[in-house]
């Protein structure tokens, strides 16, 4: 039976493999995960083959879970999709923390086992690194939600701070592995849980995305860091899979970016961006009304979705504009940065969610070539990604991250709630520009105001 | 030698994982981040053996409090991704 189990293991490592190679193309991501879910599920199945379980706390323990996981996987919409992710993943790394710890915590010792030093090492790191993970993916998870400031949090001496509980927890491990003293470990899992959040609090919410695949790279090592505890093979491959693959993905996410990921973990950007810049000019605002004159006579428009058009859930009546805007005689697009939203790609799944015609759905390269014959650029809610500053001030953090051109077009309409600057703290200066009107309001209400007067 | 074996295979994996993906169109990158997430909810496998374990007390305990969260992780993990590559789906037809 051993061998019957072992060898399903060998095939759940296969398909996670095939998994996620099949998750980075389109045509085949919805495959992808549904293979890698089958390997889990063999996975899961062959683990309960095993003669020395008892069946009833796992029985309460996979019905409590599934039911959660599907009430909030089912509930959930679209625009909360990063905060969720991010709080399954920190789930997911407590998990692995409780893993490590619960293996010592059968007889409180390791002397009996084949390998006592390294296993005690190996509770230490899954303590550690699901630590981490658990209370940065929190913390990550508040910032996302809006239930916490989104702005970088900085007090003085904080990377000393830091760096002190890091060589703590090392000496501690130390301890733990030499003498299996319970109290060592105890201290690792604070040490742990309050690095996670010291780690988090000083990144800008606009780093947030890269922060989660950070943490989701995190979240495979401390499984694998598990596997090793326990010597199940199943855990090391499918966790460092993870592991490796989450740390490729960061840094793409980074160069889209363009910032190294040390940059984005340390640099305290959004900090350091909240002194108020001097711009000339002034933010000239504009009526619904006014805007439909003009947006009438458009013979191209092109749609900048950002994550005002989330929080406003206005996705579905800025599909319904850009239809009416087409039967005008107008050619649509949408522009998507790659960045856009608080996940990459987050602006993709919304307007898939309404239905937008994926011929409409631009790059950012290819809008950027014809950007100067546009006649109207509607920017929904996105602030850092259309952002001039980027391209012409030196100065500013974001200076040389690839940017939507919407400055260039004829006219450009900014939706947005009110004065304020944008989630990274940055004044935008593309407001102020002579070419830009703005049109303050809930982005859903103003579109459909738009929408409505079309209909008139 | 079962450590060395197991070392041997985690070395591997972890090339491997570096390799699996290099081109990744950005409109996938949330699917592909929430998807890998949910194979780390792989620790269920030693949540499981944890929850189920005959003997210990507090570390049962432990153990189903990770069972529960690590099948958080997985079920959700896999539905929501799902949720989202569908959509993608639906309007390339």
């Amino acid at each position: 039976m051993e061998f019957f189990i072992n060898f399903s293991y060998i095939i759940a490592s296969v398909l996670f493999i095939f998994g996620i190679k099949m998750l980075g193309s389109a045509d085949t991501a919805r495959r992808g995960n549904m293979i890698s879910a089958i390997g889990m599920l063999i996975a899961v199945v062959v683990t309960l083959l095993r003669s020395d379980l008892g069946y009833g706390w796992i029985v309460a323990g996979l019905v409590v879970g599934t039911g959660v996981g599907v009430v909030l996987a089912k509930r959930v919409q679209m625009t909360g999709m990063p905060e969720l992710v991010a709080l399954f993943n920190g789930f997911g790394g407590l998990a692995s923390l409780l893993v490590g710890w619960a293996e010592f915590a059968r007889d409180n010792d390791f002397s009996d086992s084949e390998y006592p030093v390294f296993t005690a090492f190996a509770v230490i790191f899954a303590v550690l690194v699901g630590g981490i993970t658990f209370t940065g993916s929190l913390i990550a998870y508040l910032k996302l939600s809006g239930k916490m400031s989104g702005s970088a949090t900085i007090f003085p001496g904080q990377k000393a701070i830091n760096a002190i509980v890091f060589v703590a927890i090392i000496a501690l491990g130390v301890v733990f592995a030499m003498t299996n003293a319970a109290w060592a470990l105890y201290a690792v899992v604070f040490l742990a849980l309050a690095l996670g959040i010291l780690g988090v609090i000083p990144i800008g919410g606009g780093d947030m995305p890269v922060v989660i695949s950070f943490l989701n790279s995190f979240s495979g090592i401390a499984a694998s860091a598990a596997g090793f505890v326990i010597l199940n093979n199943v855990l090391i491959v499918a966790g460092s899979l993870v592991g490796a693959s989450g740390i490729i993905l960061t840094v793409i996410m980074c160069k889209a970016m363009n910032r190294s990921l040390w940059n984005v973990l340390f640099g305290r950007f959004g900090a350091t961006s909240g002194k108020s810049q001097e711009v000339d000019g002034e933010m000239k605002a504009i009526s619904p009304e006014d805007a439909f004159y003009v947006l009438e006579a458009a013979e191209s428009v092109v749609f900048v979705p950002g994550y005002g058009m989330a929080v406003a859930q206005a996705q579905h009546a800025v599909k319904e504009l850009g239809e009416i805007l087409e039967n005008n005689g107008a050619e649509v697009r949408f522009a998507i940065h790659p960045v856009a939203g608080r996940m990459p790609g987050h602006m993709n799944v919304l307007l898939a969610e309404a239905d937008v015609p994926y011929e409409q759905l631009c790059e950012m390269d290819d809008v950027n070539a014809i950007m100067e014959t546009v006649d109207v650029a509607i920017v929904i809610g996105a602030n850092d990604v259309v952002n001039p500053a980027a391209v012409d001030d030196p100065s500013s953090p974001i200076y040389g991250m690839p940017i939507i051109n919407v400055y260039q077009a004829r006219t450009v309409f900014a939706l947005k709630r009110g004065q304020g600057a944008g989630f990274s703290g940055l004044v935008n200066t593309l407001f102020f520009r002579d070419n830009t009107r703005m049109i303050y309001g809930d982005a859903k209400e103003t579109v459909t105001n738009l929408v409505g007067q079309f209909k008139e | 030698m079962v450590l060395i074996l197991l070392l041997f295979v985690f070395v591997m994996a972890v090339f491997l994982g570096f390799e699996l993906i290099q081109k990744v169109p950005s409109q996938l990158h949330t699917p592909l981040m929430s998807g890998s997430n949910a194979i780390s909810g792989i620790t269920m496998v030693g949540a499981l053996i944890a929850a189920g374990s005959l003997e210990g007390d507090f570390g049962k305990w432990l153990g189903l409090a990770a069972l529960i969260l690590a099948t958080i992780n997985v079920v959700g993990g896999y539905m929501v991704t799902d949720r989202m590559l569908g959509m993608f789906r639906s309007k390339k037809k």
